[in-house]
């Protein structure tokens, strides 16, 4: 099921103790489009998706996906989320296919509709070959394409993903981030991708800059752009952030 | 939510429980060495100093071998809990297990079918044991080896719980050095694993007291009892009651809005 909101988050705060790592936090992404959240590394990004997973509990704001709160109505609204996290998820003793099976499973899927989805996903990313390979066997690229493939198994309305580049080589994030922006365009996915590199960003792209917990700038590129005044999003990342690196 | 999803869910969990049990060699072997170990080497020498009255479950004078036997099941037992609670760890430090918290199933259904994967790891590790001792002549009558099933499986249920407990209060792997000497050497050696309950009180009071109430001396006992066919009720109900307190508080621990995984700012 597609949906026009597809991720909402509205007043959202969260602390640490007394440490706040997340203020006010405010936004809306819709289905077909591709939104980069950037930030310099304690941002908070890292917290806010803990919070969309329902990871960490929500105390003040709320979170909805496709309508549902991701507080209250828990499973209606993970069900419609699929995640690529920073760290690798997948067992490394399994073979590709074996770590596909086990999401199925724990999506409830039955055996043919499994297959079918495994079969379409990896075909996708070129790894229908190797699913007979233990993850162990893959390289870094790899090892995100099938990570890429779990997540959309299930069919979710919105991926998220986590800095999913970090350590790759140029090549593979090129295509990770190629594929996405056609999946985010042909799928009507609504993608929320936090990464702390600029060229991972298109023109087309919504952007929300995320710093010291803030929003400091929503919009499509040009608005941000338009903004800050700047010619560059390096420029306006810089400005809005006060000359952190991203 | 339909019912065929959870049972997808769960068997999925348990499949790949066992299956990277299977295809990890070492820790099926080294599961099996210590307890081996136990019966071999440390039951033979100390059948000499120790004198066992009869007592039931047991009609006539036995071996020391044979009276350990159901401590190191439990031993077995305890040991793999207290892995599975590792392995969380482990999966909480490598990511893996975000992957099973995000999924929509409820999270207390997602603990259970975990535990439930690790107590079966535990009853497949219990019975090579067994096998192993029966062909070194420790053999308990054989319809013995079916009852014992059902007090494998819950004692295996309150220790998985008690790891799963562990695991949520656990941040790092590095402290789970203390569980070993912390949780299973004095569960262990404080139990009616090693020797009888009248045996611990005539040495010490204290110990006794504290042997007598430990939820693992009780498991051993409910497995000891399943042997020879008969029902140890007051086993039975504590080592039930074991398992409800250590699976709420373990719950608890994993629940994101009341545990600790929050505090610890990792899941």
């Amino acid at each position: 099921m597609k949906c026009s909101v597809a991720l909402s988050v509205e007043d959202l705060s969260f602390s640490y103790g007394g440490k706040k790592a997340l203020s006010d936090v405010n936004f809306k992404i819709h289905s077909g489009e591709c939104t980069i959240l950037l930030g310099p590394n304690g941002a908070g990004k890292s917290t806010l998706f803990s919070l969309i997973t329902r990871l960490y509990d929500t105390h003040n704001g709320q979170i909805e996906l496709c309508g549902f709160d991701v507080k209250r109505q828990t499973r209606l609204a993970l069900e419609k989320l699929g995640v690529v996290f920073q760290q690798s998820t997948l067992d490394m003793d399994l073979t590709v296919l074996q770590n596909l099976r086990y999401h199925t499973a724990l999506h409830g899927m039955g055996r043919k509709l499994a297959e079918q989805r495994i079969q379409l996903e990896l075909e996708r990313l070129s790894m229908f070959d190797r699913r007979f390979e233990k993850i162990r066997q893959l390289n870094g690229g790899h090892r995100r394409r099938v990570e890429i493939a779990r997540a959309l198994l299930h069919k979710p309305a919105v991926l998220l993903l986590d800095e999913p580049t970090v350590g790759l080589d140029v090549p593979s994030r090129l295509a990770i981030v190629d594929y996405v922006h056609c999946l985010a365009e042909e799928e009507k996915l609504a993608v929320l991708w936090a990464s702390h590199l600029i060229d991972e960003i298109y023109p087309e792209d919504h952007l929300i800059v995320l710093h010291q917990g803030c929003v400091k700038a929503n919009g499509l590129v040009d608005e941000v752009l338009k903004i800050t005044e700047a010619t560059a999003i390096k420029d306006a990342f810089c400005q809005l952030t006060q000359g952190e690196q991203a | 939510m339909k019912i065929t999803h959870y049972w997808r869910a769960m068997w999925g969990i348990i499949w790949r429980e066992l299956w990277r049990f299977v295809t990890q060699r070492e820790r099926f072997i080294s599961a099996l060495v210590r307890p081996l170990v136990w019966l071999f080497v440390f039951a033979a020498g100390f059948r000499a100093a120790l004198g066992l009255a009869i007592t039931p479950p047991y009609e006539t004078y036995i071996l020391y071998e044979v009276y350990i036997t159901p401590g190191l099941i439990g031993m077995i037992q305890l040991f793999n809990g207290m892995q599975s609670s590792l392995s969380m760890v482990y999966d909480r430090e490598m990511g893996s297990m975000r992957i099973l918290m995000v999924c929509p199933l409820p999270r207390w259904f997602l603990l259970l079918s975990k535990l439930l994967a690790g107590t079966g790891v535990s009853i497949l590790q219990a019975y090579v044991f067994l096998m192993i001792a029966w062909f070194y002549d420790i053999q308990a009558p054989w319809q013995g080896y079916l009852w014992v099933m059902p007090s494998l499986l819950l004692a295996g249920l309150m220790l998985g719980a008690l790891g799963l407990l562990l695991s949520s209060f656990i941040k790092q792997l590095e402290n789970f050095a203390g569980v070993m000497n912390f949780v299973i050497f004095p569960m262990f050696f404080m139990s009616t694993a090693l020797y009888p309950l009248w045996k611990i009180k005539e040495s010490s009071a204290l110990l006794y007291q504290l042997a007598q109430y430990n939820p693992f001396s009780q498991a051993v006992e409910l497995i000891r009892f399943s042997f020879y066919g008969q029902f140890n009720s007051q086993a039975f109900i504590y080592t039930l009651i074991a398992f409800v307190v250590f699976m709420a508080a373990a719950i608890v621990g994993y629940n994101p809005s009341k545990g600790m995984m929050m505090r610890k700012g990792g899941a």
